[in-house]
């Protein structure tokens, strides 16, 4: 039986104990949303850091700096063209093979490979995507730029390229414009813009490879079995059906690999050759801007130190542009499933 | 008509076989980097690797990197995790479906994927050159530098992970634990993340495996060190950094311990991500 004042009493702790969790949540509240905050906090201050960093190489060169070809630490001249060509050449060589490479896969695991295949496979595909890109990259320095040297570059050179061994221009190389310029090399080695271009290729396969894969098992199954029961073969399902429903998200994924390629480091640096020269050649040694920044920050000061910075501006600038696109178009499918 | 019938015959052979093919090359390429890396790094692999430090030639191993590497990481994931988790927590139960919330799930996306070597400038530039200028000039690369610039990179993979796991459990439990009159944050903290315990954990060891390859950002953090160095403060090597240094040798003997640096890191890599999927299979399972 409460009293009066008992009842009082009680109500009073209520509301102490409401109050108390009130504030408690509060501040529980507040510490989540700092800790979340944090995530916009690294993406503005790595825009801001190089930013900052690369300041006097922008007050320096101004817009001269995205078309120069100078890098003359010598004479204190700077110029980004040559890392800026590396990286966007070798990038797209990595799309042009990664892309349908990694859409044949996708149709393999999603249409043709029988099901008990499908999952070990497609785990193998993933574990490639948890190498450590600096295993790709001593892979390609020791074995395989070798491997290229000795047997697919001497191909490329002869039958493609304005500068063969014999001296005798192929069919090719004499008809087809550019082509004998993309091919000729008198470097003798296998690092080159082609090489680091197949590597990254092989990179970004697994990624691009798995969200395919993933949005091809979000198209409906009546959509499919509907084509299937008018008589379309496999193909014609894949690239009529499968492949117009989900296109946002290809195109997504495709992104995606592509911002990985770009702003990857570690794969490149070993098997670019590092030349600060601006060729029209795939088989003659260049640089990419991460390769530039690895190899030369730790020894550059001043000027070039903020040279380097400023490079590292622009990529990010570029990848964040290219990832945006990325995740606004497999949003896009995302938001067409209704989740 | 025999003849369309015939030709979609034949492009339909044809494609399947391209994309038969497609598949057999990524799984040769796996395969043949994956076989490089044990046969080279088998070959390479020698006790010394673990008890002697940096040093040029026949006399060097491994050890000092391999301290080195397990504090940088340890600090990184000590750094990542419980901001990671907080932070998942806050997309998944506080702003859900709201605007800040999404922009940051969205941002988080793209950090995921951002260049880690811009990440290690950005490191760099806060805490590198902040302290050069406290010691009066001496560059200070830091073993704890290089632990920030991989929370950086682990960070994303936790806070993504988090944010998914917590989706998954139940609103049934929030809402039983809701009209018993248990507050939020105490529903959050004591129930969901424990029921969300197995993915969360997922998380940490994904980001583990993430950071443990990561070599452009150390290399202007914890830029590398040929002795032995415990203290956080000092700069400090591991193992990625390593490996980048050797190869980069023109010496066979750095070649092979490069190697064998690279065959203990990728191990490390895929078992880490084969323990995670371990666990995250038999919660799956335990659900049903």
């Amino acid at each position: 039986m409460a009293t009066t004042t008992d009842a009082n009493h009680l109500s009073d702790l209520q509301e102490q104990h409401s109050r108390r969790d009130a504030r408690h949540e509060r501040m529980f509240r507040w510490l989540l949303k700092g800790c979340a905050l944090l995530v916009l906090a690294a993406l503005l201050g790595a825009a801001g850091a190089t930013l900052w960093g690369g300041r006097d190489a922008f007050a320096t060169f101004g817009w001269h700096f995205l078309v120069s070809d100078a890098w003359d630490p010598g004479n204190d001249v700077y110029g980004g063209l040559v890392p800026v060509y590396g990286t966007l050449v070798s990038s797209f060589i990595a799309l042009l093979i990664a892309v349908p490479v990694s859409f044949g896969i996708s149709v393999y695991l999603s249409e043709v490979a029988p099901a008990w295949l499908r999952t070990p496979v497609a785990s193998a595909i993933e574990l490639l995507a948890g190498i450590p890109s600096i295993i790709y990259g001593m892979w390609g320095l020791f074995i395989f730029a070798p491997f290229f040297a000795d047997h697919i570059k001497p191909w490329l050179t002869n039958n493609l390229g304005n500068k063969p061994d014999d001296g005798k221009l192929s069919w090719v190389a004499e008809h087809v414009p550019f082509v004998g310029k993309l091919f000729g090399s008198d470097y003798p080695f296998g690092a080159s813009i082609l090489v680091a271009g197949i590597v990254l290729a092989i990179m970004i396969i697994p990624f691009i490879s798995s969200v395919m894969r993933e949005v091809f098992q979000t198209v409906p199954t009546r959509l499919k079995e509907s084509a299937y029961a008018l008589g379309s073969s496999t193909w014609e399902v894949s690239w009529d059906i499968v492949l117009p429903y989900t296109r946002s998200a290809v195109i997504g994924g495709v992104f995606l690999g592509l911002g990985r390629a770009l702003g990857e480091t570690m794969a490149v640096t070993f098997v670019l050759g590092n030349a600060m020269e601006l060729s029209p050649s795939l088989l003659d040694p260049g640089t990419s801007i991460a390769a530039t920044i690895a190899n030369q920050f730790s020894e550059a000061a001043g000027l070039q130190k903020s040279s380097l910075m400023a490079l590292a501006f622009l990529l990010f600038v570029v990848t964040f542009i290219v990832l945006l696109i990325a995740r606004l178009m497999l949003r896009r499918l995302a938001s067409k499933e209704g989740r | 008509m025999n003849s369309l019938y015939m030709r979609r015959r034949v492009t339909n052979a044809v494609a399947m076989g391209l994309s038969t093919l497609a598949t057999l090359v990524g799984l040769l390429f796996l395969a043949w980097i994956l076989w490089e890396t044990l046969r080279q790094g088998l070959g390479a692999l020698d006790l010394k690797l673990f008890t002697k430090i940096t040093a040029y030639g026949e006399d060097g191993g491994l050890l000092n990197s391999m301290v080195g590497s397990l504090i940088i990481n340890l600090i990184g994931i000590a750094i990542a995790t419980p901001i990671g988790v907080l932070a998942g927590t806050w997309l998944a139960e506080y702003a859900n479906r709201t605007k800040l919330g999404e922009t940051i799930r969205f941002l988080n996306d793209i950090l995921l994927s951002a260049p880690s070597i811009v990440l290690g400038l950005f490191v760099y530039t806060i805490i590198v050159l902040p302290s050069t200028a406290l010691t009066h000039g001496s560059t200070t690369f830091s073993g704890l530098a290089g632990g920030v610039a991989l929370a950086l990179i682990a960070l994303p993979v936790i806070v993504r992970t988090t944010d998914e796991m917590l989706r998954l459990v139940p609103s049934t439990l929030r809402e039983a634990a809701l009209s018993l009159g248990v507050p939020q944050w105490k529903l959050t903290l004591q129930i969901l993340i424990r029921a969300a315990r197995s993915g969360i954990i997922t998380g940490v060891l994904l980001a583990l495996a993430r950071i443990s390859g990561e070599t452009a950002p150390l290399l202007f953090t914890a830029f590398g060190n040929n002795y032995m160095a415990v203290n956080p403060m000092d700069k400090m090597s591991s193992l990625p950094q390593i490996i980048f240094q050797y190869a980069n040798d023109p010496g066979d003997e750095m070649h092979a311990m490069a190697w064998a640096g690279a065959f203990v890191v990728t191990m490390f890599v895929l078992l880490l991500s084969l323990l995670s999927r371990l666990i995250l299979s038999r919660t799956k399972v335990s659900h049903d």
